[in-house]
């Protein structure tokens, strides 16, 4: 069915009830490589699939922003995770293993240590 | 570049790269072709910078030699025997459009628009978006300035309302 400006409105009130339970802190941020060449290795689902999978857990204070080229084609799609003064490089992302990196690193503080860079040079 | 959703994504970044605040992003089908055009009010570029722009050993980026983007664009509505056109004044903006011949093998699928779309404003929620898709049976038009102004301290990219989106383009 055709959404209608009056369910706008709806979602409008909704979200209003809520925005004083976030505050505009910001405890992690996740920068997924959005270049040329990481569009076409898969960055695009991706990154909705973490955006989903976030909103799915209710997660809040976490940004989801876009970077260029970081000249690792081989490795794309990537995407970083600042967290804790902490940052953790996950490449070779599927929506799959995005949505894993939410559960694991973001809910249960746990890095997925075999879809890390450093696992990826080990190699 | 698996399809022309993607390439559309792709395109867009390099308006957003420009500082582009409004982009207009245009996809009209019909039985023999899919016309693209993607309008930036960005920071443009000189004659000079856009000859090179097209040019895949061009790219005014510092981390890469290769510029990809809008080569790989061109270089693939040319297979389709397709037009690819790209104007651009200084302080401006920019055009670039792309007709693809759908009756040509060689044609890549559109591909998820509306992926595309989504991403654009859950990415860039402060930029101001016009989508319009028209198909034979399909006439989609989407100004998030439209959308701002009833949304008000709400973001765009709000969960409720990137649901809201997608089911106004599929209705
Ligand atoms: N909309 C635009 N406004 C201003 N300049 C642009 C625009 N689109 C492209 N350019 C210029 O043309 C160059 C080439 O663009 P292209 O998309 O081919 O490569 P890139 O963006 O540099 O790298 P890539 O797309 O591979 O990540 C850009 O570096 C930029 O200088
Ligand atoms: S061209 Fe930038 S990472 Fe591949
Ligand atoms: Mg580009």
């Amino acid at each position: 069915m055709k959404k209608t400006i009056a369910d706008l409105e709806k979602i409008r009130m909704e979200a209003l009830k809520n925005i004083e339970l976030r505050n505009s802190k910001e405890d992690v941020r996740i920068v997924v490589g959005m270049g040329t060449c990481g569009i076409s290795a898969g960055a695009r689902e991706v990154l909705n699939a973490l955006v989903d999978e976030i909103s799915r857990r209710e997660l809040k204070n976490i940004k989801v922003v876009p970077t260029g080229c970081v000249g690792m084609c081989r490795l794309e799609p990537m995407f970083d995770v600042y967290k804790d003064g902490e940052k953790v490089t996950y490449v070779d992302m599927t929506p799959e293993k995005a949505r894993q990196v939410v559960v694991e690193h973001l809910v249960n503080n746990r890095i997925i240590e075999d879809y890390t860079i450093g696992k990826r040079a080990e190699e | 570049m698996r399809d022309i959703s993607l390439h559309i994504l792709d395109i867009a970044q390099n308006s957003i790269n420009a500082n582009a605040s409004l982009i207009e992003i245009s996809v009209i089908e019909t039985d023999y072709d899919i016309e693209v055009v993607i309008r930036d009010n960005g920071k443009g570029m000189t004659e000079e910078e856009l000859a090179k722009a097209i040019d895949p050993f061009y790219t005014t980026r510092k981390t890469r030699k290769v510029g990809l983007g809008l080569s790989l664009l061109k270089h693939n509505v040319e297979l389709t025997s397709g037009k690819f056109a790209i104007e651009s004044q200084l302080n401006k903006g920019t055009i670039v459009k792309a007709t693809f011949n759908r009756t040509s093998i060689d044609c890549l699928p559109l591909g998820d628009l509306l992926e595309t779309f989504i991403t654009l404003i859950i990415l860039h929620p402060d930029i101001d978006f016009i989508f319009t898709h028209k198909t034979s049976i399909k006439d989609y038009h989407l100004d998030t300035r439209e959308l701002k102004a009833i949304l008000n301290e709400i973001k765009i990219n709000e969960i409720p309302v990137i649901n809201w989106i997608r089911e106004d383009y599929n209705g």
